[in-house]
């Protein structure tokens, strides 16, 4: 930066772009850095030292290859839950339903294959119909509030919640009823779609296809929303939703088609808990994966492509979880807190953005 | 069905409503404090769960469970104060700070509960007030907890309060203009603080009954969501502390008639009922989003509705 001052006054837009990329990054930066010495003050407190909880961190998520691979296991659902909330906050919608199109997105590609599998029917047709099954449901039920957020102006984050509990009460009715497998005693589930119907690892890991299909989706919505028309519409309404109408841009199909697309990308995180990990639907599909994705795209700048590292981040604090409990005697919430505080430090940082002056091109297009 | 098992199951509501709804309550009337104000909290779950083990905590600690109720209300009130400093920078998004509020919450309920989970703390007595009834049934549904009432007159001096007090007009200003309340001379971010600090306590004191009276023990399964569904309530209630009771009293029976049709052999099928009260939330925003009467009902800087 420093020898901006000599560049000719028509590099200063390239200054100032890559100023406002600098503080995208140094504010979040200083953000984690900061929220690790609150939690270290936290664990000192405690008599617990840091420099090992970290240390345990780092190997429990990233050591081995065997923990790499839970990391990146773990990272899967959050890059597909970071994505449904960062697409409609680029459009300026805070949609928080991402756990309710998980869980209705699972549930739909359990009970799709439900009679497919007992037909026998080919395995690529059932993985198919499943996957489209999830992705829709889990699309249709966030444009819903997408919809009724344009239609009726009804708030898109109170809607998304309760939208949330209505999708976990229709799963539980199906599955402790009609769709019950009478097997699962304790546990109500759906029938198993047994080991012929799952989705097997990548190629030479034991880390499910979920985490290719984030990272393929994550760069094709950063193309998406930064590189077409559709994009641009979609970030000129997040800006200004009446400078938009007034351009005649379809603000409506937007809200609709942003909300439809995070949709999707929940339930396919639904579809990859059933057929990857569960095997059937049951309540273990409401594990939170939803809510923490919020945090992922918050840390992100919803960023799609950000996410990916983001939440690969967030997938070694949990997969180093069961170490850290047993190396340091700390309970498996150590990991909540660490995110709360992150979360926290994080949102109180959204305040320096824009009054740091290094990063603002102003000061020096005058001198230019 | 016969008539006694209509009873049967209309008594089980009845007795499960005055349970259920006593932390729906306390969490609806601490949003309901802090949106009048002009703010939302969406982490009342974090302030309901941490007063949860802080109550259970404190009580086991000291033998005193009302000792519990009063710290699981001050743990509400640390929380609501981190909230309301945090949200008064400029560009800060509420409703996301309100989901962090929510994960530090429960994630330190859940780190310092770990050794409360087995243990048993002195739990708050129910008032018998089913003394005359000639059924056990009807009994047990009127073993009434004293903090049942205690957020029933907390809702009739917040209603009171906001119609005939200096303090509720000063909120209720700054909650329907903040200009109006700047020109009166009157600090809206102070005011915010505060009324976000006390819906903390109010909520805090909410999850002391999940721990100390039903279900009465601790454990991280404790809460079923009640704290998120605050929001819900308000908007329900129309901002109107008296009808926070209402309004709980029907999340409460909704959440009832599960376990009360179970009692009778009916298993299936009563999940729909739960999602009742959310389905009916939705609905009532669905048809007051626009309208003008819940113009005048809804605080006017409250983003929720802007």
């Amino acid at each position: 930066m420093a020898n901006a001052e000599t560049l000719a006054p028509g590099i200063s837009a390239d200054t100032a772009r890559l100023k406002a990329i600098a503080e995208a990054v140094f504010i979040p930066a200083a953000a984690l850095v900061i929220s690790a010495i609150l939690f270290s003050l936290f664990l000192l407190a405690l008599g617990k030292s840091p420099a090992q909880y970290f240390e345990l961190v780092w190997r429990g998520g990233f050591g081995t290859f065997f923990s790499f691979q839970n990391t990146l296991q773990r990272a899967a659902p959050l890059i597909l839950c970071g994505l449904a909330f960062a697409i409609p906050a680029v459009i300026g919608l805070t949609m928080i339903g991402a756990e309710g199109s998980l869980v209705l997105g699972g549930f739909a590609a359990a009970a799709v294959a439900v009679p497919l599998v007992s037909a026998e029917a080919p395995v690529a047709l059932t993985m198919v119909l499943m996957i489209v099954v999830a992705m829709a449901a889990g699309a249709a039920w966030n444009a819903l509030a997408g919809w009724l957020r344009h239609a009726r102006g009804v708030n898109e984050t109170i809607s998304t919640l309760l939208l949330t509990y209505i999708a976990i009460a229709i799963m539980n009715f199906f599955v402790e009823g009609l769709l019950r497998d009478p097997a699962s005693a304790n546990k109500p589930s759906t029938m198993p779609i047994g080991k012929d119907y799952m989705v097997g690892p990548l190629p030479g890991m034991d880390v499910h296809w979920g985490l290719a299909a984030g990272i393929i989706l994550a760069v094709l919505l950063q193309i998406l929303m930064s590189r077409t028309t559709f994009g641009f519409a979609a970030r000129v309404t997040g800006g200004n939703p009446r400078a938009a109408l007034a351009q005649g841009l379809p603000v409506g199909a937007l809200i609709v088609l942003c909300a439809a697309i995070a949709g999707a990308c929940a339930g396919l995180a639904g579809y990859f808990e059933v057929a990857a990990i569960h095997g059937q639907a049951n309540a273990s599909l409401v594990a939170g994966y939803g809510f923490t994705g919020i945090l992922v795209s918050f840390l992100a700048r919803h960023k799609p492509v950000i996410i990916v590292p983001v939440a690969i981040m967030f997938g070694a604090i949990e997969a180093s979880g069961g170490l850290v409990q047993r190396r340091m005697d700390m309970p498996d919430a150590t990991a909540l807190v660490l995110q709360g505080i992150i979360f926290i430090v994080l949102l109180a940082s959204e305040t320096m953005h824009g009054r740091l002056a290094i990063f603002q091109p102003k000061a020096e297009v005058e001198r230019t | 069905m016969s008539g006694a098992e209509l009873i049967a199951i209309l008594t089980a509501i009845l007795g499960g409503a005055i349970r259920v709804s006593t932390p729906f309550m306390f969490v609806a009337l601490g949003e309901t404090l802090t949106e009048k104000s002009g703010r939302i909290n969406l982490g009342l779950e974090g302030n309901l769960v941490l007063g949860a083990m802080v109550a259970y905590g404190v009580s086991y600690e000291t033998g005193s469970p009302w000792l519990g109720v009063l710290a699981a209300g001050f743990s509400g009130v640390l929380l609501g104060l981190m909230h309301g400093i945090i949200c008064s920078l400029p560009r800060v998004n509420d409703i996301a700070v309100g989901l962090a509020m929510m994960s530090l919450g429960v994630g330190l309920a859940f780190f310092f509960g770990k050794p409360y989970i087995q243990p048993s703390a002195p739990r708050l007595q129910s008032l018998p007030l089913g003394e005359w009834a000639s059924t056990p049934a009807l009994r047990q549904a009127l073993e009434i907890n004293p903090l049942f009432f205690a957020g029933i007159l907390a809702a009739g001096i917040m209603w009171w309060a906001f119609a005939n007090t200096r303090a509720g007009l000063v909120v209720r200003m700054t909650g329907d203009s903040e200009p109006a309340a700047r020109a009166m001379g009157v600090n809206p971010i102070m005011v915010r603080i505060i009324a976000t600090a006390l819906g903390g306590f109010l909520a805090g004191v909410g999850g002391a009954f999940l721990s100390l009276s039903y279900p009465g023990s601790w454990n991280e399964g404790l809460s079923s969501g009640q704290g998120l569904m605050a929001v819900a309530l308000v908007i329900f209630a129309r901002w109107n502390p008296l009808r926070c009771i209402l309004a709980a009293l029907l999340f409460g029976a909704a959440g009832a008639i599960g376990p009360a049709l179970q009692s009778v052999g009916i298993s299936q099928g009563y999940y729909f009922f739960n999602a009742a009260p959310y389905i009916l939330t939705l609905f009532i925003m669905i048809t007051s989003a626009r309208s003008s009467s819940s113009a005048r009902e809804a605080p006017g800087e409250l983003s929720i509705v802007k």
